[in-house]
């Protein structure tokens, strides 16, 4: 018995009436976990019971603990009939598991129902004695900590990154059983959670297993998605980086002995390289890369496994980044990677579950400093696949047309079916893997899984940016000596990652090389695609902004294979004109690399949708983008020409309306780094180019007209018009407004603290007459676009503001509908500091220092010196979202003030960003992972699809903010909505929705509250001359 | 295409001012949205009216489902659904609860009841006030007086802490649900001058000093009900007027002290007695309930026209309402000082407010 779980039932209050004749309930409370249930008394006719019950002990075993939500069920007592449910509350006690994060959950929780929602709330307290036996063979992983930061969490330092754990748990989903058909909705809903919350537990406790044999104590970027597969079973998987994370107990530690930051960052390679430099490497042979082999693990054997993909259905289709900017450049670069091949054969080849060492990915999408050495690009792979039940040979019996129901226990026959799924999994990870190493990169950063499942059919989707790491941050012995040759080199800061990784001489795809702007001495593509956030120390010219790349291709109904067939052959030019598109617009901005770049295909009954969001950056390594000519098929007709050149001027004018929209004046400081060698400007530039033309064949590629730099666009027919008309009409957010879909803005690094989390949804109803590819895509075009528009008019009042990690989402729930979902935040900047941009850019990378490290220096040393930089946050520009704007406070016909002050309930800020501005998080209570279904019978009672949904998320909201308050939080971090599927019926006046949410429970501390104390010790000791007495008065 | 389903969910509930007052003023979702395109909003944001329909649409669900809790706005503090700043929730609910001067003006007096409800239309039309936010205001009104018709203690105080409402709004409150509860007529057309601010000032004083309240704060409907001995007792001042010496002597008194003070000093003289009677008397009929609700009609007719009609300032209705009060100390044969204090006393500072144009 390792372990007691008690819990104690305090009270109640704004239950519903559940007895019409008194107005009144009689409630009492069943509190549940695994097969043990205790009751409270019946607390007779009160819509505020007060139960304060004694304390229920569960003695369980600790693998339990880990798997079983504790249910609390609330009922109201009727003598004669059976007793009516008021509502549940779920509640996980993971966090209450490992050390460091909640002692104790107790608070106020949302009672839910999934017909009715929330009603009223119950105050409980949960509390687990841990009984220590740490020697016995161990089925359980309490201990490891989980974080969905996909960042080493703030206040931990990262000791070892040891990679990717994976997992996935399968069972038949409760909606899809027979018995669903005799039971109601909401026994059938809370079958549903209760089974999601079961496997969450498990996936979490099996991951956790997997994070203890590799020595790590953590798992970062933890992300865990479900996949509701209809009849074929619900599939619950997870993904995460295993770490060994240390707390940061004093920020002293972090100090060794240097008096400035600036400092301390550069010195970073040449403290802690413990091998110095052996190899000579200079301009000639900037890259040794395939000197070295990646081979995370020693039990890594499945060199044949790259037959696996051979199998598959689809064409996977690897993306480079350079110069699949040249037109033909990334439709040849992705033939290339494409396999096109028959159908899988069923049931056919066994897959062997692979080992999860043998993929060297990080779910991580920043990085602690260093760690990042270079980066080749994005690496994505596909796969269709039909969900098909002679794949899960366990499922025949019960779902065959028979349906001879046995209550099943699902942990002993999914043994076996998981199999599947892993492997087509393990699959699409060694492609992405194949491609990797086709960049010359041995690890892939920003890594992240998808489906899309529409019927029978599903794409697999994995995406990341190839790169190569410092292996200092590994763990030992994994990827030896691969790369000292990088660190001795004193690589300029901010340019490092930029250079490539691949040989020069064999590349995988064309590529457009020239010498790094910044540093002059490696090689530089002359665009970069990435998955992850742009690394803190870039040095990055201007403001970024959120490019989308939107596409639908219409597709015939078809079935089962045929349908797999045809979407697989949809794919690559999907694909491929989501990869121009981006490039268009990128080069409309005027900028050269993408960050977070998220593909997102979505299949539909009869339509594919592809939706790219990525957020522009012009790097200041990389070469200024050259702009966009247009070539004509029919030079002679002279109208035709007029209106090409009329167009070119557009594209030209907004090209450099862009330029100054996004600050972008490529500095002329970088043209005099001091102390590299650079040739005088005129002959270098003559030098690069002789360079790169003699270089190798891939010039042939090239296309020889026009400007070398300038990127053509052929209008051939009327679909090339309709892709530069929609490049010219997306129009850029109103002025005050900036928007990313990463954690932070580049260019913008002076936040303040007012935050607001949102989600939007929208659905459309497409006209289904005459839908043709041009009508889809204005349509979708025209969704996203109204979508933001939206939210820049509902946000404006936080003017300046910018809207940080853009998360769009695409479903396509029926025919002709089109869901997309949003979910960011908004934060206010200060307008008057972001004018100063003639700051360095190691200062800017340290103000916006996300990572732990420069943050927790940063703090001492400003006690001492007043020479430094203004803190980022002054407290004065400390604005909370809770001021009132004075005219509110004016038009209260009284001034004193209405008693409201004494409210309960603790604000509980949400973001998707892994941190708070102007707060420092001093704690993670644990990850919040929770699963809701809501449904209703009387829709249009209840608002229309509109005001059911709008009071299912922000209920989900309350829910989840409850639960942090709970934990002894007041903030959740990287908080994502995973899942929002909606269903309707109108004629029946229904509709059901399901939503998945999961975030970091965390505590913050405001900057403003902790330089209250500070403050006066610098008044003291430090400045008893400056103002010192109107500081003590 | 069109836009079958359309929200916006904020962590921070948003609360747009002025689409709260539209709400509020009971307009429907395609007249607030066409009021807000005549207010300019859509050239100083670049917004396009598609925009404004779906924020508008938004922010109304918003207000419906937060209309529930502003029934008992304690539960909109201590509900988790929705994440709103302490300033906000004040806010919220003080719009709310306010209402219209043309509205109250209507009902005050009147029975809180289905009848009165039945004549919203007409109120409506007549005030120009939608009927919706007619309703709304009208349910304010029954609300707050169902919920502190029958407690004990300070009737502001009850308002305050039950609907949180500002001080100022909390006063207008008390005094709606004491009108409504003695049921004083304020329709009649000679009262049509007098605002909804002079009806509250008179409730205030008269809730202060002629209810049960006012000797005893530890009784049920302290603040609500008249003092029923008070009023029984009132008929004892009769003698004031019934008595002839006392009449002249009562005369003579004020006379002598405010003789070359007044303006209107001989149309005074005259009409002492006339006034002197028509104030007693109001006093003496005040145990019929049917004579309560004539208050002001009464008032109306035996001081205000009179005076109003021989054209005296305002400062000399205060001199002689004064010296009136006054002056009754003087009378040996007077037993009833404190009584007289308790009715002139209020009733001075009632006649002063209610003596305008």
């Amino acid at each position: 018995m390792p372990g007691k779980l008690k819990v104690k039932i305090v009270a109640g209050r704004h239950l519903p009436v559940m007895d019409r004749a008194s107005d009144l309930t009689d409630a009492f409370v069943e509190v549940k976990f695994g097969n043990t249930t205790f009751k409270t008394d019946v607390y007779l006719k009160s819509l505020n019971p007060q139960w304060n019950s004694e304390w229920f002990k569960f003695e369980v075993d600790d693998e339990d603990l880990q798997d079983e939500p504790l249910q609390i069920t609330v009922l109201d007592h009727d003598t004669y009939s059976a007793n009516d449910a008021i509502g549940k509350v779920y509640i996980d006690i993971d966090p209450l598991l490992y050390s460091e994060a909640a002692t104790v959950i107790s608070g106020w929780f949302p009672i839910y129902d999934t017909i009715h929602g929330i009603r009223g709330e119950i105050n409980v307290i949960v509390k687990v004695d841990l009984f220590n036996d740490l020697n016995r063979f161990r089925q359980s992983s309490c201990g490891v900590k989980f974080f969905c930061t996909t960042s080493i969490p703030k206040c931990y330092r990262a000791v070892i990154i040891h990679g990717f754990v994976e997992e996935l748990v399968v069972n038949e989903d409760p909606e899809y059983q027979w018995i669903d058909r005799i039971r109601t909705p909401r026994a059938s809903n809370e079958a549903r959670q209760r089974l999601i919350s079961l496997m969450s537990g498990e996936l979490q406790r099996k991951i956790g297993l997997k994070v203890l044999e590799m020595r790590g104590n953590a798992v970062v970027g933890y992300l865990q998605c479900f996949d509701l597969e209809g009849e074929s079973g619900l599939v619950v998987r997870a993904i995460g980086t295993a770490c060994t994370l240390d707390k940061l107990s004093s920020p002293a530690a972090f100090l060794p002995a240097c008096n400035s930051p600036s400092k301390e960052m550069k010195e970073i390679p040449f403290n802690e390289d413990p091998n110095p430099n052996t190899h000579s490497s200079g301009p000639s042979t900037p890259l040794k890369n395939q000197t070295y082999s990646f081979s995370p693990s020693k039990s890594y054997s499945r060199q044949s496994s790259s037959s696996d993909t051979d199998l598959s259905l689809t064409p996977k289709t690897g993306m480079g980044s350079g110069s699949a900017g040249k037109e033909g450049g990334p439709f040849k670069a992705l033939l290339r990677q494409q396999t096109q091949s028959a159908l899988e054969q069923r049931g056919g080849s066994p897959h062997r579950f692979c080992k999860r060492r043998e993929f060297p990915f990080f779910t991580l999408t920043a990085f602690p400093p260093g760690f990042l050495v270079h980066v080749g690009g994005v690496v994505s792979a596909r796969s269709v696949k039909l969900l098909d039940r002679i794949h899960n040979p366990a499922f025949v019996g019960i779902m065959g047309n028979t349906r001879s129901y046995k209550l099943l226990d699902w942990n002993s026959f999914n043994a076996d079916e998981p199999e599947t799924r892993d492997a087509w999994w393990a699959e699409i990870r060694q492609e992405i893997k194949s491609h990797a190493k086709a960049l010359g990169c041995h690890a892939v950063v920003g890594y992240s899984e998808s489906t899309s499942i529409c019927e029978e059919v599903c794409i697999l989707s994995a995406s990341g940016t190839a790169a190569v790491l410092n292996p200092r941050f590994l763990q030992d012995g994994t990827v030896e000596g691969c790369l000292e040759q990088r660190l001795e080199e004193n690589l300029p800061v901010g340019c490092g990652f930029c250079h490539i990784p691949y040989d020069e001489l064999n590349m995988p795809f064309p590529a457009h090389l020239t010498y790094c702007y910044n540093c002059r001495k490696q090689k530089v593509p002359d665009v970069l695609f990435t998955t992850i956030d742009l690394p803190t120390d870039a040095a990055v010219v201007g403001k970024g902004c959120l490019i989308q790349a939107r596409l639908c291709r219409l597709k015939k109904k078809a079935q089962a294979e045929a349908n797999a067939t045809a979407i697989s052959n949809l794919l690559p030019f999907m694909e491929y004109e989501v990869h121009t598109q981006l490039m268009n617009k990128l080069k409309l901005k005027g900028m050269n690399a993408l960050f977070g770049l998220r593909i997102q295909i979505t299949v539909g009954e009869n339509m594919l949708m592809g939706l790219a969001s990525a957020t522009g950056v012009y790097l200041a390594a990389l070469p200024t983008p050259g702009g966009i000519q247009i070539a004509g098929k029919t030079p002679n007709d002279g109208s035709y020409e007029q209106h090409i050149s009329h167009m070119q001027k557009k594209i030209n004018d907004t090209i450099a309306k862009n330029k100054e929209l996004y600050e972008i004046n490529p500095p002329e400081i970088s043209e005099e780094v001091i102390g590299s060698p650079i040739p005088e400007p005129r002959q270098r530039s003559r030098l690069l180019r002789s360079q790169s033309e003699s270089s190798d064949e891939v010039i042939e590629l090239d296309l020889s007209h026009g400007k070398k730099d300038a990127f053509v666009l052929e209008i051939d027919d009327t679909d090339a018009m309709e892709d530069v008309h929609s490049l010219l009409t997306d129009v850029p957010p109103p002025s005050g407004f900036y928007s990313c879909n990463t954690e932070i803005m580049p260019g913008i690094n002076n936040w303040t603290s007012e935050i607001q989390m949102f989600t939007s949804v929208r659905v459309i109803r497409l006209s289904s007459l005459n839908l043709t590819n041009q009508a889809l895509n204005k349509n979708f075009n025209d969704l996203c676009e109204n979508l933001l528009k939206s939210l820049y008019f509902k946000l404006r009042s936080m003017i300046p503001c910018c809207l940080c990690h853009v998360n769009f989402t695409v479903s396509l729930p029926e025919d002709e509908l089109i869901q997309v979902t949003v979910t960011a935040v908004a934060i206010t900047f200060d307008k008057n500091q972001a004018l100063q941009t003639i700051k360095t850019h190691v200062e800017k990378s340290l103000q916006r220092a996300s990572t732990d490290n420069e943050e927790l220096l940063q703090f001492p040393l400003e006690l001492c010196s007043d020479s430094l930089p203004p803190h980022p946050f002054p407290p004065a520009k400390a604005v909370t979202v809770e001021k009132a704007s004075p005219v509110a406070e004016g038009n209260f016909r009284n001034r004193s003030a209405p008693p409201c002050a004494n409210s309960t309930v603790g604000v509980v800020k949400m973001t998707p960003l892994s941190f708070i501005p102007g707060a420092k998080i001093t704690k993670y209570l644990g990850i919040i992972n929770m699963f809701f279904i809501r449904e209703t019978t009387s829709l249009r009672e209840e608002g229309g699809v509109s005001g059911f949904l709008h009071a299912f998320i922000a209920e989900v909201f309350a829910m989840v903010r409850a639960h942090v308050a709970a934990l002894g939080g007041n903030a959740v971090v990287s908080y994502i909505m995973k899942q929002c599927v909606f269903m309707e019926n109108p004629n029946k006046n229904q509709a059901q929705c399901l939503i998945n949410v999961s975030g970091d429970a965390v505590v913050f501390v405001r900057e403003s509250d902790l330089e209250v104390i500070s403050t006066q010790q610098p008044t003291a000791n430090c400045q008893p001359l400056c103002t010192g007495g109107e500081v003590t008065t | 295409m069109t836009n079958e389903l359309d929200i916006f969910v904020g962590n921070t509930t948003l609360i747009d001012e002025d689409v709260y007052r539209l709400w509020l003023d009971g307009y429907s979702v395609s007249d607030a949205v066409a009021r807000r395109v005549r207010s300019g909003i859509l050239e100083q944001t670049g917004a396009t009216a598609a925009v404004l329909q779906s924020d508008t649409m938004d922010h109304y669900r918003t207000f419906h489902m937060l209309e529930r809790l502003l029934h008992a706005p304690p539960k909109l503090l201590h509900q988790l659904i929705f994440q709103i700043p302490p300033s906000r929730q004040a806010l919220l609910i003080e719009r709310y609860y306010a209402f219209d001067e043309a509205f109250v003006r209507e009902v005050l007096g009147k029975k809180l009841s289905k009848g009165t409800k039945k004549d919203l239309d007409d109120i409506s039309t007549k005030t120009g006030i939608t009927l919706k936010s007619c309703r709304r205001q009208f349910d304010n009104f029954k609300r707050v007086f169902k919920v502190v018709e029958e407690m004990r203690g300070s009737l502001v105080d009850n308002i305050q802490q039950h609907f949180l409402l500002s001080d100022r709004l909390s006063r207008d409150y008390a005094a709606i649900v004491f009108f409504a509860n003695n049921r004083f007529e304020t329709g009649k057309k000679k009262l049509q001058y007098l605002s909804f601010g002079d009806f509250a000032f008179c409730a205030e004083l008269m809730i202060q000093n002629w209810t049960l309240g006012a000797v005893d704060s530890q009784v049920d409907d302290m603040d609500v009900d008249l003092d029923k001995e008070f009023l029984q007792d009132l008929k004892e001042l009769k003698v004031l007027v019934a008595d002839k010496d006392l009449l002249d002597l009562h005369k003579s008194l004020v006379c002598t002290a405010l003789r070359g003070k007044l303006s209107v000093f001989s149309e005074m003289e005259a009409n002492f007695k006339n006034l002197s009677r028509g104030l007693v008397n109001v006093a003496a009929k005040l145990i019929h309930n049917k004579d309560v609700r004539d208050l002001f009609v009464d008032l109306i007719e035996k001081f205000v026209e009179p005076c109003r009609s021989d054209h005296w300032p305002l400062n000399d209705v205060r001199l002689f309402l004064n010296q009136y009060s006054a002056s009754v100390h003087s009378l040996d044969g007077f037993r009833h000082q404190t009584l007289w204090d308790r009715y002139m006393g209020t009733l001075r500072g009632c006649l002063l407010r209610l003596y305008h144009d």
